[in-house]
């Protein structure tokens, strides 16, 4: 938690609307092209081309040490990217007033003075912000049930996280970054959080644009409508959702030579069990083979089933893995 | 008014369980001609879901004639859905209802209960295209 991290929430004085900011219609809300992050070692995100269209919802998912943080971090500007670009609105991420007065970012420990009040925070906002609606800090809060007049090192983790959001809200970004905002909320919590994230975005209509990094696939499938999926640094996929599942199929059947199969369509994975074989395609065109039975895919196998091929080596070509269990790659 | 219930885990995608529910509800006399719908902001405010999940719902029912968008004011109900009248519906409900009981007293278990209707359905098809 740095100072930094808490700016973006409480953003700075001055800004102006940014250049281009009447932008409508099909121009992207997030871009990047071949972003690319080395630490010294360590390549943390490899040419990462994603588009995000304006007033949708997308969901950020891989496992730990894919990218997302990093990410995040460069389309807020907390971060300078070592290759490639990304474009916010048109504009490149930086810590500037005018870029920050549009874009929030709430990191995953949701950066708050754990000393001061719901209320503090709000008087801070107005200070630091041109733009800044603080009675709709107060609706929302009172409505929620969360005091306004007690530190919040004080509140539940729930509650903690709606504050956040709700200061997030008030400088009413056009676009909102948040890193695995639900992971530490029980159920019920995390059920009202995404419920204000949504009704948000509802009112903005079409205006707001929302990445949200997290783990959860089924608040993932309820509430987004794009996916970016990242995997040992790389983007695996990137897309509308209902599209992305509508590509790919579960094909079950005997265990043989799949390269007729791949002559058309690809094999993201391929996982047999004696003389079974079960099979993620991404379809191409008709599916002929009689000797496989077809199913739809679901989110959940649709994002385990690049995950699992992504993780036993960094370049594994797509087709040649046999995992029992896709598992997640912790770094 | 209606309320919608999103279930995460039916297999269903979250907008065709919003337009089976709105048809379920036309048809059961819950919703009237004229009727408003919630706003797509209070139905994401309730279940938590993407606004634009209920915009193709409503939109996909508005395309079937049964819903109609009137500019600055929401979304109404402009029509019922072809089939019987909801009373129909109430009353073949309560002579179900019956049934079932009878069919508990003689020990059938819901899985059972189910197959023995889906046969008879099926049963009941073949018989009409017969006749046909």
């Amino acid at each position: 938690m740095n100072w930094d991290e808490r700016s973006l929430v409480l953003s700075r004085r001055g800004g102006t609307a940014m250049a281009g900011s009447a932008t409508t219609g099909p121009a992207p809300a997030i871009q990047t092209t071949r972003l690319t992050k080395r630490y010294r070692r360590v390549t943390a995100l490899s040419d990462c081309s994603v588009t995000v269209p304006q007033g949708s919802i997308c969901a950020l998912v891989g496992p730990n040490g894919a990218g997302k943080t990093t990410l995040l971090r460069m389309l807020c500007g907390l971060s300078r990217p070592t290759d490639g670009a990304a474009s916010v609105l048109g504009a490149a991420p930086r810590q500037a007033p005018e870029f920050l007065a549009e874009v929030g970012f709430l990191a995953q420990e949701m950066p708050l003075y754990r000393r001061m009040s719901a209320e503090d925070h709000i008087a801070a906002g107005a200070h630091l912000n041109n733009r800044w609606d603080g009675a709709s800090v107060r609706d929302r809060l009172r409505s929620l049930g969360i005091p306004l007049d007690r530190a919040v090192g004080t509140l539940s983790g729930g509650q903690r996280a709606q504050v956040a959001l709700a200061l997030v809200l008030a400088k009413q970004p056009r676009v909102l970054l948040l890193d695995e905002p639900v992971a530490a909320l029980d159920p019920l919590a995390r059920r009202h959080f995404l419920a204000v994230l949504t009704e948000a975005v509802a009112a903005a209509e079409g205006s707001l644009t929302v990445m949200l990094s997290s783990h959860l696939i089924a608040d993932i499938e309820r509430v987004c409508d794009h996916l970016v999926l990242l995997a040992a640094s790389h983007v695996q996929l990137c897309g509308d959702t209902d599209d992305l599942l509508a590509e790919h199929k579960i094909l079950i059947g005997p265990k043989k030579d799949t390269a007729p199969l791949e002559a058309a369509h690809t094999i993201v994975q391929a996982t047999t069990a004696g003389r079974q074989a079960t099979l993620l395609v991404r379809v191409d065109g008709p599916l002929i083979d009689p000797a496989y039975q077809v199913e739809d895919v679901g989110l959940e196998e649709l994002v385990l089933g690049y995950m699992g091929a992504a993780a036993p080596a960094a370049y594994a070509r797509p087709g040649t893995s046999e995992l029992d269990e896709p598992a997640g790659d912790e770094r | 008014m209606v309320s919608f219930r999103v279930d995460g885990r039916s297999g269903v995608p979250p907008y065709l369980q919003i337009v089976q529910q709105v048809r379920q509800a036309l048809r059961m006399g819950l919703l009237e001609v004229g009727d408003q719908l919630p706003t797509v902001r209070e139905v994401v405010a309730a279940v938590a879901v993407n606004p634009n999940t209920v915009l193709k719902a409503y939109r996909d029912l508005e395309r079937e004639g049964l819903l109609e968008a009137r500019a600055g004011q929401g979304t109404f109900v402009r029509a019922l859905p072809p089939g019987p009248p909801p009373h129909t519906f109430s009353r073949l409900g309560r002579g179900l209802a019956r049934w079932v009981r009878e069919a508990r007293d003689a020990g059938l278990d819901d899985e059972s209960v189910e197959s023995l209707l889906k046969a008879t359905l099926q049963a009941q098809d073949a018989a009409d295209q017969d006749t046909a």
